[in-house]
């Protein structure tokens, strides 16, 4: 069995670790919280020195768009349909007072397409995907599975973050692509098949005010969220410490911490972008 | 980490117990390594987690084709030993010195081309579970070898018969017993003939007679591949099965070393306790947070209100 020291042991070589003995000056949330950002910056900085460096595991990379992909994409039309539907509802009897009803397309478009679309489908997919990256990693840490790939000359950041999070990257915008059109439909369906406005001027207004740089920014918004979530979905499994209770703590941290990143990011990109 | 903390020189009732080389044990290898060249040496490691100091100015030489087998109480510091060895960790102090390189002065990209000339059975087998038994033995050969997949496939069925796999490479981790994933484990280990074999705790928790099974694939290992090889355990039958000397491991030092032959016959009431698995003796009679310092290494101790 496992000892005490032993179990301490595959944690010692993470940052920050390995220090129970000192006395800190900080409360213990803000150490708590330096801790988990230096740990992102130093795996961001591993992720970015490994990504260049051969082998390249094209399959491994695809198989893992799959997984961030295929397994959230239900999920994630399921939410965009009934969003882009809702906003429709909402916004249709507002606007329907000012008599400016043939603006919903407008604000449909424009909201599903630069916001609610690139944050939705990323708390989702760090829901799903980024949740299942913290559990698979977490799991390989405490049964030594990430001690093994080190041991046989294999550098665990290249081999099981590099593709993760660069699965991530590629696959949210391809995701929120879905996701806008899906949206849009479902605005479209409640306004002309429900509410009874003119299909044709819906239409209109929907692609009338929203341009490319709209679609753009939302796609860089899910690139980035893509990378947030990945990162911090291997980095709480990577460093996975106490066996299947560490293993349970990692993947709901990898949520926790996933939608805040996400949401705080939303509020910088969009001061950036717009 | 905690500043480095050199421990206290060894008065001479805390020196090993050694024992004159004795003939090899009857159900060991069959010949003792005539070499005598130091491959690995640790020298007065120390390695503290927080305030626990679990290795305590350890000192051990393994030598060229040895098989060298460390005992000991879980907690006593075996694991820890043995992930100093191949560089998964590094010392508070003292040093660990492979082939003339000390290894905790290497970078990480230099201890990763290091690694290659080890090959390491986790305790629990650490397979990749995502991969089935066959792509399991053939990862170290994909990553380090520039063997064609007919290659490949070749040498895992070479490995998995001297395991006594043969014909197994198609199952799924998951269908494995706990004895077929610790030879598994060995297969993966001896896949891509690496110079220095490592194995960790290879029967905790196996019955005896797999337990007796998994020494014998290790006793066999060591006689066809002629390595380097390190053991831990605290299975003594297992111990006198593979080694070609033994050490014990407590408190964070050895505190015994010898042929599996003189091993059995050293004086010191702490070996003969951990040999003939008594509850009462000496090794039981240490407390816990005993020895230099605060927070020593683990072992037998009880609290000290059981000593009461």
């Amino acid at each position: 069995m496992e000892s005490e020291g032993e179990a301490a042991a595959g944690a010692s070589r993470m940052p920050g670790a390995g220090e129970g003995g000192k006395t800190s000056l900080l409360p213990a949330f803000v150490e708590r919280f330096l801790l988990q950002m230096g740990r992102f910056v130093h795996m961001l900085g591993r992720l970015f020195a490994w990504t260049p460096r051969p082998p390249y595991d094209w399959r491994e990379l695809l198989r893992q768009m799959v997984k961030v992909g295929v397994s959230s994409t239900p999920v994630v039309l399921l939410t965009a349909l009934f969003t882009g539907m809702v906003l429709a509802l909402q916004t249709f009897t507002v606007l329907k007072r000012f008599a400016a009803e043939s603006y919903v397309g407008t604000l449909v478009a424009l909201s599903m397409v630069r916001e609610l679309s690139p944050v939705l489908t990323s708390l989702i997919v760090a829901g799903r995907a980024g949740s299942a990256m913290g559990a698979e990693l977490g799991t390989m840490r405490v049964t030594e599975q990430i001690d093994a790939l080190e041991v046989m000359a294999t550098d665990p950041i290249h081999y099981l973050v590099v593709p993760r999070v660069w699965a991530a990257v590629l696959t949210m915008p391809l995701l929120v692509v879905m996701a806008d059109g899906v949206g849009i439909a479902g605005g479209y369906f409640v306004s002309v098949v429900l509410m009874g406005a003119n299909p044709v001027s819906y239409l209109n207004t929907s692609f009338q005010y929203t341009n490319l740089n709209d679609l753009l920014s939302g796609l860089i918004k899910a690139a980035v969220f893509g990378l947030l979530l990945a990162t911090i979905g291997c980095q709480q499994g990577f460093y996975t410490t106490g066996g299947a209770e560490g293993v349970g703590r990692s993947t709901t941290a990898a949520v926790v911490l996933a939608s805040i990143a996400i949401l705080a990011a939303d509020f910088f990109l969009t001061k950036l972008l717009f | 980490m905690d500043a480095p903390t050199p421990g206290p020189v060894p008065g001479p009732a805390e020196r090993p117990a050694h024992a004159a080389p004795g003939p090899p044990d009857r159900r060991g290898p069959a010949a003792t390594p005539e070499s005598g060249k130091p491959r690995i040496q640790l020298r007065g490691l120390v390695k503290s987690f927080g305030s626990k100091r679990v290795l305590d100015g350890l000192d051990l030489e393994v030598e060229e084709g040895e098989s060298m087998v460390i005992i000991g109480a879980s907690g006593t510091g075996k694991s820890v030993t043995l992930k100093h060895i191949i560089g998964l960790l590094k010392p508070d102090a003292g040093s660990v010195v492979v082939d003339g390189v000390a290894i905790e002065q290497l970078d990480d990209r230099a201890i990763t081309e290091f690694r290659r000339r080890f090959g390491m059975a986790f305790q629990e087998g650490a397979l990749f579970d995502s991969m089935n038994v066959f792509d399991n033995v053939a990862f170290p050969l994909r990553r380090l070898s520039r063997k064609s997949p007919r290659e490949i496939r070749q040498r895992v069925d070479e490995c998995l018969a001297m395991v006594r796999l043969d014909g197994l490479g198609a199952r799924d981790i998951s269908e494995l017993s706990g004895g077929m994933r610790r030879r598994v484990g060995f297969a993966r280990a001896i896949a891509h003939e690496p110079e220095i074999l490592l194995f960790d705790e290879p029967t905790t928790g196996l019955d005896p007679v797999t337990a007796a099974l998994i020494g014998e694939v290790i006793r066999d290992i060591g006689e066809r591949l002629e390595r380097t090889m390190v053991t831990i355990t605290h299975d003594m039958h297992v111990a006198f099965r593979v080694a070609h000397r033994i050490a014990m491991l407590d408190h964070g030092k050895i505190i015994a070393e010898a042929p599996p032959e003189g091993f059995r016959q050293l004086s010191d009431a702490r070996v003969q306790q951990f040999i003939h698995g008594e509850a009462e003796g000496p090794l039981t009679d240490q407390p816990a947070g005993g020895g230099a310092g605060s927070g020593e290494a683990g072992g037998f101790g009880r609290r000290p209100s059981a000593n009461r």
